[in-house]
């Protein structure tokens, strides 16, 4: 069996009768138990009786990060204050998936409360990069990323707060969406920012991501802040192309970037050029270096209160179990929230939020989508950062504009530096996610970096 | 000293030993100075925003629906007792 099958790819397979479920399956979970020893991407394991897939027609794989609850299933955050704890209900996209016949292999590894950016603040220990194992893969959704890097399988679920998603993305090689804020239900993701945490996931391909944002996306009840808008069929026009689209450069992200970093971008601007759209060079975006600021504000002060219910009592360890990241998050939100300090923390980062907004809205009203680099920085070396949260929090720096603004962003493999990955992003306005899959699905046709897969 | 570490660790109702004490208190007040770099925007007429795709309060209909079950509920607590949680005392040690 191909090591690295896309949704694509398994479901043409079962159509031509090429495997079986079972086979797949089988081929999964040894691939799994032979190569996590090494990655550490998948922290627990799902076993299924035989008639769990067999049931449902056609199942394909998927691995929840670990911040995801699924039912009786250990749901931990990776931290240890959730050791042993077993959630009595799924999240409204475990749910969402399951109908859609994905079965679960396992839970992904992540920074602890996805708090972090290179997965190293995990307690179940870092996980490493495929295509260089002394390099981060990225966080906070270090183990999604890895798992479809690696060929774990072909779809890992995720959350981008400030960048989790689409930095493991950009630095595995793989495919990741941050929807809109409120595209996709939050019920039952264990929260972090509640104002910017987007429900997205993890794939090979432009096209395997289009196909199961169209089964997560949507209202839900459960979720106050799910929009009421109607959700696109993201497959719908993804062939369609780039010809008459204008795409901008945002000048502020190009600044400080490393050089092999500009490079790939720079070329991925020209390819989308040579397939006919209109490049808008100069775009600017005045506040984004005071984005990651704000986002330090207003992250911390959203997590002193969401981690205030873990009292072990009704579930979890004492408090004195939460990892340094966490208590560090919950000291600095706590201090901005106090009485006298509000005024000058919070609501002033969420003054400056509006200018990051408005920002994006007077972009999009001479583009319709910016084209930008994910990261500054190639991959660090795992420890490198460990003991620097300032460099940390600086790895996001990129990333946190779109999350504090709400809009989506598709970030798609740009090229390698040797061997290791780069990543771009098309960031759009307001629920335009079926433009921004249309964009990367013509530059991934064109450059098909998804073919170079690590080799393990 | 900006950041009052005891105070601030009281109020999150966060135990923190004397070494984490040591190691968080330099790094907090790094955090501090660095997301005071806002002070240079001038936000004198900009409004704050709080909800960014412009939702306010949504109420649900007033109808009885499925939740969890008593023993759901209770069955991830560490410490349970004939279907209740057993916490301290508030108001007495014990």
């Amino acid at each position: 069996m191909d090591s690295y099958l896309t949704i694509k790819d398994i479901l043409a397979g079962y159509k031509e009768g090429r495997f079986s479920s079972t086979e797949l399956f089988r081929y999964y979970k040894d691939r799994i138990a032979r190569l996590n020893p090494t990655l550490n991407a998948i922290i627990t394991n799902v076993d299924h009786q035989h008639g769990d897939f067999l049931a449902s027609q056609n199942p394909l794989p998927v691995i929840h990060k670990d911040v995801y609850s699924t039912e009786d299933v250990e749901t931990t955050a990776a931290s240890n204050i959730l050791r042993g704890y077993i959630p009595p209900f799924d999240a409204t996209a475990v749910t969402k998936l399951a109908e859609a016949n994905f079965i679960t292999l396992g839970k992904a590894n992540c920074d602890a409360f996805a708090h972090g950016t290179t997965g190293e603040n995990s307690d179940f220990g870092p996980t490493k990069n495929p295509y260089g194992l002394e390099y981060t893969p990225g966080g906070s959704s270090s183990g999604s990323a890895v798992a479809v890097a690696a060929g774990l399988s072909p779809l890992a679920t995720a959350t981008d707060t400030g960048g989790s998603i689409r930095f493991p993305a950009s630095l595995t090689n793989t495919v990741g969406i941050k929807p809109t804020y409120g595209r996709v239900s939050r019920y039952g993701i264990i929260a972090m920012t509640s104002s910017t945490d987007s429900i997205g996931h993890i794939t090979r391909t432009v096209w395997d991501n289009a196909y199961v944002l169209n089964k997560t996306a949507g209202y839900d009840p459960h979720d106050a802040t799910s929009a009421k808008v109607q959700v696109d069929d993201y497959l719908e026009d993804i062939e369609q192309g780039v010809k008459g689209l204008r795409l901008g450069v945002p000048k502020e992200y190009l600044e400080n970037i490393a050089p092999e970093i500009e490079k790939a971008y720079r070329e991925k601007v020209d390819t989308l050029r040579n397939l006919g759209a209109e490049i808008v060079e100069d775009i600017s975006l005045p506040h984004t270096e005071y984005g990651i600021n704000v986002y330090y504000i207003v992250t911390p002060s959203e997590v002193s209160s969401n981690l205030a219910r873990f009292d072990g009592i009704r579930f979890g360890q004492e408090r004195s179990h939460f990892g340094a990241e966490a208590k560090r998050r919950i000291m600095i939100g706590t201090y901005c929230l106090s009485s006298g300090y509000y005024d000058a923390y919070y609501l002033k980062a969420q003054k400056v939020r509006t200018l990051v907004i408005q920002d994006f809205a007077k972009a999009f009203e001479k583009v319709d989508a910016l084209i930008a680099p994910v990261s500054a920085v190639m991959q660090p070396k795992l420890g490198e950062l460990v003991n620097d949260p300032i460099k940390n929090y600086m790895l996001d720096v990129l990333t946190i504009p779109v999350n504090l603004a709400g809009v989506p962003s598709l970030a798609v493999p740009a090229g390698f530096s040797n061997g290791l990955p780069i990543g771009l992003q098309i960031i759009g306005d307001y629920f335009d996610e079926k433009l921004l899959y249309r964009i990367g699905y013509a530059l991934e046709q064109e450059t098909r970096y998804f073919e170079q897969t690590p080799k393990l | 000293m900006r950041l009052d570490i005891d105070h601030v660790a009281k109020l999150a109702k966060l135990p923190l030993s004397k070494e984490e004490k040591e190691l968080l208190e330099p790094q907090l007040n790094q955090i501090v100075n660095f997301i005071e770099k806002l002070n240079e925007v001038d936000t004198e007429s900009v409004e704050p925003t709080f909800q960014v795709t412009g939702k306010t309060n949504e109420l649900r209909e007033d109808v009885v629906a499925e939740g969890l079950t008593q023993d759901q509920a209770i069955k991830n607590a560490p410490n349970a007792d004939d279907g209740y949680i057993v916490t301290k005392g508030v108001f007495v040690d014990g």
